[in-house]
C-alpha cells in the first residue's frame, strides 16, 4: 500500500478541561473518498478544524503528502493543496457566482499590485477566468455565472462551495457536512459530483453524520465516539460493527 | 452613439467643467475648492481601507503624518516640494505598516479603538516634542509650492486657482490608481476578506496580509492628502488632525456610502457645499458642527445606504427604461 496522503497521528485537542479529541490516529489514502463519522459531539468537526488549520492542535501531528502541517494557519494549509469547505452555505453572497470561484483561483494566480495597476496581468486574469469557468462547468453551474451567489437555491450553493474549493486544483478537499439540509434528490446529485471529483484524481475527506450518504459513497470510514477512534474499515465492515451500532443507536441491532 | 465614445465624451465634459469651475467662484470659494479636492483624496483613501471591512479612527492622524513628514523634509533638505509630498506619503505608509503589526491582531470594534489609541499616541508625540514637531503650536512657514512657468501659463501656487489645478492632477492620478487596484484580482481579494474572511482564508488568501496591505495603501494616499494640505496652508499643528477631522471623514464616508467608488466622493462634495456655502452663507457659523451631527443622524436613520443608493436607484430605473446587456461592462473592466 502506498503512503497515505493525509496522516493523523495521536491528535489531541483540549478546550480547558474538556478533551474534545483524544489521541486520534487515522490515515487517508490518495484517490479515495474517506468518511469521518460519529454521533453528535464525537469530535468530528474539531478534528476537521485541526486538519484544515482552523484550530491549532494541543498535541499530536498531522502530515499531508509527507509534510507536517499541524499548527499552520488555514491559508498555508490550503497553499499546500488541502482545501476545506464550510458547513451550511458559506459563500461570498454579495459577489457573483463567477467572482466567488475567481476568489478560489487566488492560489493559482496570486495578484500582483504593480502589474494590476499597469494592466500588465492580462494573461494571468484570462487564465484565472478560464479556470474559474472550467470549475463552474465541472459542477454544472456555468449557466449561473452572473447570478449573485446569495440568490442561488440551496443545492447550487453547496455545489458552488465545492467549485470554490476545487478551483485551485487541490490534491485533497475536506468537506464539512456537505449533505446537511438536502433533500433526497439534492443528496443524490451531490454524491454524483463527489464521485466525479474523485474520478478527476482529488482525494476527499468528508465529515458527516448522515450515515445513508456516507455508506453509499465512501471507500473507507473512520468512526469517532467521545473524541476517540471507535472503528475503522469499509462501509460494509462499519455497518456490521456492533460497537458502531451501539454508539449510534444505543444497542438496538438495527443498522441505519 | 456607441457606449465607449459616450463615456469618453462624459469624461471630457467633466474635465472641462473641473478646469473652468474656479472661474465661476469667488476667491474664498476657490480656497474651499482646494480643500474639497484634497478631501476627496482623503475620503477615497479611507474607503480603500474599508474595502477589507475594517474601519479606523486613526486616519486623520495618518494624514497628519504625511503632512508633518513632507513639511519637515522640505525644511531640512530643501527637497523639491512635489517630491517631498511623495516622501510624506511613503512615511505615512511606513508608519501604518509598523502600526499594523499590533493593530491587526484585532478586528472590528477592537481594531477601531486600537487605531484611535495609536493615533492619539502619535498626536501626543507631536505635542510633546518641540523639536522637531514644534509642540502644540505645530509647524509654521512651511515651504510653499515653488512657482512654475509653463510658457502658456505662469503658475503662482499661492493663488488657490493654480494650487487647485495642481491638486486636481495629483488627486486624479491617485483616484485612478485606487480604481485600478479595486478592479483588479487584488480588489476582489479585499472584497473576499470583507464579506467572508474564513472562506477567503480557506481559499489561500492571507487575510491578515491583505488587511495590512489595504491599511498601508490607504495610509499612503492619506499621507499625500496631508502633504497637499500642509504645503498649501503653510501651517499645521496637532489639532489639525484631531478627532474633529476624523469625525468629518467618517461623516463624509457614511453619508455618501462606501459600497461604491463614488459614494464617499459624493458625500464629501455634497456636505462641503452644504457646510461651506449654504450654512456659512446663511450665517450659521457657530452652529455648523451641530447641524453636521444632525445630518449624520438623519442620514443613518433615513438613508442608511448613503447618497450613493439614490444614484444606484436612479441608474437602475434608467437601465429598465433603456435595457442593454449588463455583463459586457464587467468583461471590459476585467
Amino acid at each position: 500500500m502506498s503512503a497515505p496522503l493525509i496522516s493523523v497521528d495521536e491528535l489531541t485537542m483540549r478546550f480547558g478541561g474538556l478533551t474534545a479529541v483524544d489521541h486520534l490516529s487515522f490515515d487517508v489514502s490518495e484517490g479515495t473518498i474517506h468518511g469521518l463519522i460519529g454521533p453528535n459531539g464525537a469530535g468530528k468537526t474539531t478534528t476537521f478544524n485541526m486538519i484544515s488549520g482552523f484550530y491549532r492542535p494541543t498535541g499530536g501531528r498531522i502530515t499531508f503528502a509527507g509534510e507536517p502541517i499541524s499548527g499552520l494557519p488555514m491559508h498555508e494549509v490550503a497553499r499546500r493543496g488541502l482545501v476545506r469547505t464550510f458547513q451550511h452555505s458559506t459563500l461570498f453572497n454579495e459577489l457573483s457566482v463567477i467572482d466567488n470561484v475567481l476568489v478560489g483561483t487566488h492560489m493559482l494566480f496570486p495578484p500582483r499590485l504593480v502589474a494590476a495597476i499597469l494592466g500588465r496581468d492580462g494573461a494571468s486574469r484570462r487564465a484565472a477566468r478560464e479556470r474559474a469557468e472550467e470549475a463552474l462547468s465541472f459542477f454544472g453551474l456555468h449557466h449561473l455565472a452572473d447570478e449573485l451567489a446569495g440568490e442561488l437555491p440551496h443545492g447550487h450553493q453547496r455545489a458552488l462551495g465545492m467549485a470554490i474549493a476545487t478551483a485551485a486544483r487541490p490534491r485533497a478537499v475536506l468537506l464539512d457536512e456537505p449533505f446537511t439540509g438536502m433533500n433526497g434528490e439534492e443528496t443524490r446529485r451531490m454524491m454524483e459530483l463527489m464521485r466525479k471529483l474523485k474520478a478527476s484524481g482529488v482525494t476527499i475527506l468528508i465529515v458527516e453524520h448522515d450515515m445513508q450518504a456516507i455508506m453509499g459513497l465512501c471507500d473507507s470510514i473512520t468512526v469517532m465516539s467521545f473524541g476517540r477512534l471507535l472503528a475503522e474499515g469499509t462501509p460494509a465492515e462499519i455497518r456490521r460493527n456492533p460497537k458502531v451500532i451501539e454508539a449510534y443507536l444505543g444497542g438496538t441491532p438495527h443498522a441505519a | 452613439m456607441p457606449r465607449a465614445s459616450a463615456w469618453t465624451l462624459g469624461w471630457l465634459a467633466l474635465a472641462v467643467a473641473l478646469v473652468l469651475l474656479p472661474q465661476a467662484l469667488s476667491f474664498s470659494q476657490q480656497e474651499i475648492l482646494v480643500f474639497l479636492t484634497i478631501n476627496v483624496l482623503l475620503v477615497s483613501s479611507y474607503r480603500l481601507l474599508t474595502l477589507t471591512g475594517e474601519w479606523s479612527l486613526g486616519h486623520a492622524v495618518i494624514m497628519g503624518v504625511g503632512a508633518y513628514a513632507s513639511a519637515l523634509v522640505t525644511k531640512w533638505t530643501g527637497l523639491f516640494v512635489p517630491l517631498s509630498m511623495l516622501v510624506g506619503a511613503l512615511t505615512a505608509a511606513a508608519v501604518a505598516w509598523v502600526l499594523s503589526f499590533p493593530l491587526f491582531r484585532m478586528k472590528g470594534f477592537y481594531f477601531l479603538i486600537g487605531s484611535f489609541a495609536a493615533g492619539e499616541i502619535i498626536r501626543l508625540l507631536w505635542k510633546r516634542f518641540q523639536d522637531p514637531f514644534g509642540g502644540a503650536k505645530g509647524l509654521k512657514r512651511i515651504e510653499p509650492m515653488p512657482n512654475l512657468d509653463l510658457g502658456f501659463h505662469h503658475f503662482d501656487f499661492f493663488l488657490p486657482t493654480n494650487y487647485y489645478y495642481f491638486a486636481l492632477v495629483a488627486v486624479g492620478i491617485c483616484l485612478w490608481l485606487m480604481w485600478r487596484v479595486e478592479r483588479s484580482p487584488m480588489g476582489l481579494a479585499f472584497h473576499a476578506v470583507h464579506w467572508q474572511d474564513k472562506l477567503a482564508q480557506a481559499s489561500g488568501i492571507n487575510v491578515r496580509g491583505y488587511r495590512m496591505l489595504a491599511f498601508v495603501l490607504a495610509s499612503g494616499f492619506a499621507g499625500l492628502s496631508g502633504a497637499l494640505l500642509a504645503h498649501y496652508i503653510g501651517t499645521i499643528n496637532p489639532g489639525s488632525f484631531g478627532v474633529e477631522q476624523m469625525v468629518f471623514i467618517l461623516t463624509w464616508a457614511i453619508v455618501g456610502g462606501t459600497s461604491t467608488f463614488y459614494g464617499p466622493i459624493l458625500g464629501v462634495v455634497v456636505l462641503t457645499i452644504l457646510n461651506e456655502i449654504v450654512l456659512r452663507g446663511m450665517g450659521f457659523e457657530q452652529a455648523r458642527p451641530l447641524i453636521y451631527g444632525f445630518i449624520l443622524i438623519l442620514s443613518v436613520l433615513f438613508l442608511p445606504k448613503g447618497l450613493e443608493s439614490l444614484v444606484q436607484g436612479a441608474m437602475a430605473r434608467w437601465r429598465v427604461a433603456a435595457p442593454r446587456p449588463a455583463p459586457v461592462e464587467r468583461e471590459k473592466q476585467a
